[in-house]
């Protein structure tokens, strides 16, 4: 059933093999073909222009006002790469190595190999963009450490690297805008799919200014559309990020694979209150210099300067000595976690622990950490009002990453052909947990480099057929659904916000469904997102109407799909009783704590087809060729 | 905490605007300004009022979609930060907020205090890249540049593309903004081939835009939320100065 289109030959030849057996569509025949890109971040503007260049039209959507706000942008430490510049024994087969490992063997061996082996090519293009890397003094590049790894082989922008990098990958879209190659359609949003006779055909998109639904038809649709985790609203994602597209598309027949594996990030700032909207990640980079510690004693109240060297448990260092403070996120945020519970919490709520760098300014000086962090410690200080240079950060878990996404296979299709996720919304490369600066890494190497390459095999054959049209009369039926949709509700008119569910949302997700599960928590989670669903459908208000500016509406529909997205996710996690990555079964530990696999049994990609409401999983087994899955240790 | 907001309020890009004025309470120092906001907006819905449409993505400073005049000044009273960055710490128990949109010819208001920045992507448009198609670059380190242009690249490269600058200036000027990224790319060796041509372009497209005239009051780097310093706009007038005279 799930075929994942791998290619034969040894790892390092399969995309070689790949390209060379791949179809071709020659220039004058690509201009006849039209491809639609919802989302305009590195992997949606890179697919976008990319495909322009080649010779496809393209129409591109998002819904800010800029293609250059998507949150891409946001990233901040840096994106990685296999050069070896710092000749410290890096390689693609390390770099592959770290990234399979960082993942707890959940993902595909050859998507693994594919994204390390691409890696240093998409330094050069960035490179060639005009991307303001970091230097040395001589004029070469510099690297920094990150999570997970042993090696240093992630460049940066100083503390702006996504934004960056996606500035070069937005300029290179206007760049074919201006070709007349791409036409861009912000202020747009994806609100449904249509498939005809089996294919993506096109969306339906609500114009966010007037309201009017519009249709699009296309040879092709890909969906570059990011991750989901404002599921648990409060996060540190954008606070317009949702998953509705693949959330649609999953309800049109696409497979949601590893829905629960969500990365919750170690060092964002700690929530301070119920108003709050969203929790700022400080980069993972900070653990290069900076060291996490939790007073020794619980309920210490003493100011963090006043606590003795002696009376400080730097707890990551205790526990993983050859990873210390790099531990990988899951594992740092669940020793977080895990201080916390037991209380030696920080900070007013007692929900944060230190990040502390006098140890590195009495080192290196206060001039070397403001070059490498400057822009960091400034937005911790805007933030917080503390400054950071005299007393350590709080930081705290937030919920980051969706590892999950929809199904893909090599070619980066989901289960609806002609239909493409790129980037965070698809499950590709990262398992069941995400190594820092890998994320820029994947959403550029899958729009520049790889669905440019295997998106022909499919449009060879459209060639042959049928341009779409949107007069097709299931353009009509669908507009029609999500017309109803809307209406549907404006018209419950209760007496609840929608941030008033979104928060009830929020809380149960976080509770049961983030850094540890349990079964029981996850049953009762699902029965609670039942409950929100039935009452939101009943009791929600949303002032205004649907055609005009209306943002009420816009975050109303959005938290209809990640309802039902919770409910799913919760029943993934519940399925998969082990422990792997992110996904931490309580039930299912080692006497340490530690995450404990149970291979025989889950070395699989869960894949959930959507059945009228219900879930049914496929299986996608897991082959380890090459690399034999062991314990991942990091001690 | 208990503040009046006094906020534009408009329609749509035809219909006519006017402020008005909200009390609220239950407001806490550490919200931040868009919190108090968001706060606002779940007692209009519960008053049966429609919300105030506002701009937000990131709030953390990043993604430059917000950006509103508080009080007068682009972002709120603090320099070089971002409206999502502020908080009600900054602001009196008691006081009275006044909140607009940007104000610009080049930027019509869409609806209260969002307005249409999207003559800034077409700045960008005419020459904000390098024209260089996937798959063509050379090795990375075969291009060596000095940690310094790096740095000063980086420094251009910032900009958010608020528009805070040309909110704040008296003549409604996209200087800082269009300098910073030719300054960029200029200054790097890839930007080197098209240096000239982006100059013009850009410059050209400013003008065309309808934003007005830079006349060195040094009021967009104030508000800028990256600092961007109005040496990049000398930088740019001298570019296309030469330019024009020498092509």
């Amino acid at each position: 059933m799930l075929e994942t289109k791998i290619p034969e030959g040894p790892l390092e030849k399969k995309w070689q093999n790949y390209q060379i057996q791949a179809q071709l569509i020659n220039p004058a025949n690509k201009k006849k073909l039209n491809i639609i890109v919802v989302g305009s971040g590195l992997a949606g503007a890179g697919a976008a222009s990319t495909l322009a260049e080649l010779g496809y039209d393209i129409k591109c959507f998002c819904y800010q006002d800029s293609a250059r706000r998507a949150h891409s942008v946001a990233a901040q430490g840096g994106i990685n790469a296999a050069k070896n510049y710092q000749h410290d024994g890096d390689s693609v087969w390390r770099m592959f190595y770290d990234t399979l490992k960082g993942g707890d063997f959940r993902s595909r061996e050859a998507n693994v190999y594919r994204l390390a082996e691409l890696s240093a090519p998409l330094i050069d293009h960035y490179v060639q963009q005009g991307v303001p890397f970091a230097r040395e003094y001589g004029g070469v590049l510099v690297n920094r450490s990150f999570g997970g790894v042993q090696v240093q082989r992630t460049f940066y922008a100083r503390g702006q690297t996504g934004q960056q990098l996606l500035l070069a990958a937005y300029s290179q879209l206007y760049k074919m805008k201006r070709a007349g190659k791409v036409k861009m359609y912000p202020r747009h949003e994806m609100l449904d799919l249509v498939v005809i006779d089996g294919k993506a055909k096109g969306i339906i998109v609500r114009d966010l200014v007037t309201g009017a639904l519009k249709r699009f038809a296309a040879d092709a649709v890909v969906l570059a559309t990011g991750g989901y985790s404002r599921v648990f609203r409060l996060s540190t994602l954008a606070i317009g990020c949702n998953g509705s597209a693949i959330w649609k598309a999953h309800k049109r027949g696409a497979f949601f694979a590893a829905p629960s594996f969500t990365q919750i990030h170690p060092t964002a700032l700690p929530q301070a209150s119920d108003a709050q909207s969203k929790l700022t990640l400080m980069s993972e980079s900070l653990r290069n210099d900076g060291r996490i510690w939790v007073p020794l004693k619980p309920g210490d109240t003493r100011k963090a300067n006043d606590i003795p060297e002696e009376e400080r448990d730097y707890y990551l260092e205790r526990r993983y000595p050859s990873f210390g403070n790099l531990a990988p996120r899951d594992i740092a945020s669940r020793a977080a976690k895990e201080r916390i519970d037991a209380g030696y919490g920080v900070g007013p709520l007692k929900n944060a622990v230190y990040l502390d760098f006098q140890h590195a300014i009495d080192r290196m000086g206060m001039e070397t950490i403001k070059d490498r962090y400057g822009n960091l410690f400034s937005m911790y200080k805007k933030i917080t009002g503390v400054d950071a240079y005299q007393e350590p950060m709080q930081i705290s878990p937030a919920a980051h990453f969706s590892m999950g996404g929809l199904w893909v296979d090599y070619e980066l299709m989901t289960t609806i052909p002609g239909l493409y996720a790129v980037g965070e919304c698809n499950f590709s490369d990262h398992g069941a947990n995400r190594l820092g600066a890998n994320s820029l890494l994947q959403a550029s190497i899958d729009g520049y480099f790889v669905l440019p390459n295997t998106i022909n095999n499919y449009l060879s054959d459209s060639l042959k057929e049928q341009a779409p049209s949107v007069e097709h009369s299931e353009f009509d039926r669908v507009e029609q659904e999500v017309a109803s949709h809307i209406e549907k509700l404006l018209n419950v008119n209760g007496n609840k916000t929608v941030d008033h569910f979104h928060r009830e949302l929020g809380q149960v997700m976080w509770k049961e469904c983030a850094m540890s599960r349990n079964k029981q928590g996850l049953i009762d989670a699902i029965d609670q997102i039942k409950d929100i669903r039935e009452r939101y459908w009943q009791q929600v208000k949303i002032t205004g109407s649907s055609n005009q500016l209306n943002p009420e509406l816009e975050k109303g529909l959005r938290l209809a799909d990640f309802i039902e997205l919770g409910l799913l996710m919760c029943t993934d996690a519940l399925q998969r009783e082990e422990s792997c990555g992110a996904h931490f079964r309580e039930e299912y530990q080692t006497e340490q704590g530690e995450a404990m696999r149970r291979d025989e049994d889950f070395s699989f990609v869960s894949a959930w087809e959507y059945q009228e409401g219900e879930f049914k999983l496929h299986r996608e087994n897991l082959q380890f060729e090459y690399v034999q899955p062991t314990v991942r240790s990091y001690k | 905490m208990q503040v009046t907001f006094k906020i534009w309020r408009q329609s749509n890009a035809e219909a006519k605007g006017s402020f008005k004025s909200y009390p609220i309470d239950g407001l806490s120092k550490d919200m931040s300004f868009l919190e108090a906001l968001d706060h606002l907006n779940e007692t209009l819905v519960l008053q049966d009022e429609e919300v105030i449409a506002f701009e937000y993505d990131c709030r953390e400073g990043i993604c430059g979609q917000c950006g509103v005049f508080i009080n007068g000044r682009a972002h709120g009273p603090h320099d070089n930060t971002t409206t999502c960055q502020l908080h009600m710490r900054s602001f009196e128990d008691g006081s009275t907020i006044v909140v607009e949109p940007w104000r610009a010819a080049a930027f019509p208001v869409v609806k209260d205090l969002i307005v249409d920045r999207s003559g800034l992507d077409r700045i960008i448009e005419q020459g904000g890249f390098i024209s260089a198609k996937t798959g063509t670059a050379p090795e990375a380190n075969a291009i060596l540049i000095n940690k310094e242009v790096a740095d000063k690249a980086m420094d251009a490269a910032a900009c958010i593309g608020c528009g805070a600058c040309v909110a704040t200036c008296k003549n409604a000027s996209a200087a800082l903004f269009t300098s910073a990224k030719i300054n960029h790319l200029n200054s790097l060796p890839q930007g080197k081939q098209e240096a000239v041509r982006r100059v013009l372009d850009m410059a050209n497209q400013m003008d065309r835009e309808g934003f007005g005239s830079c006349t060195f009051t040094g009021a967009c780097q104030v508000e800028c939320p990256e600092g961007i310093s109005i040496t990049n706009i000398a930088e740019m007038n001298a570019l296309r100065l030469k330019a024009q005279l020498l092509g």
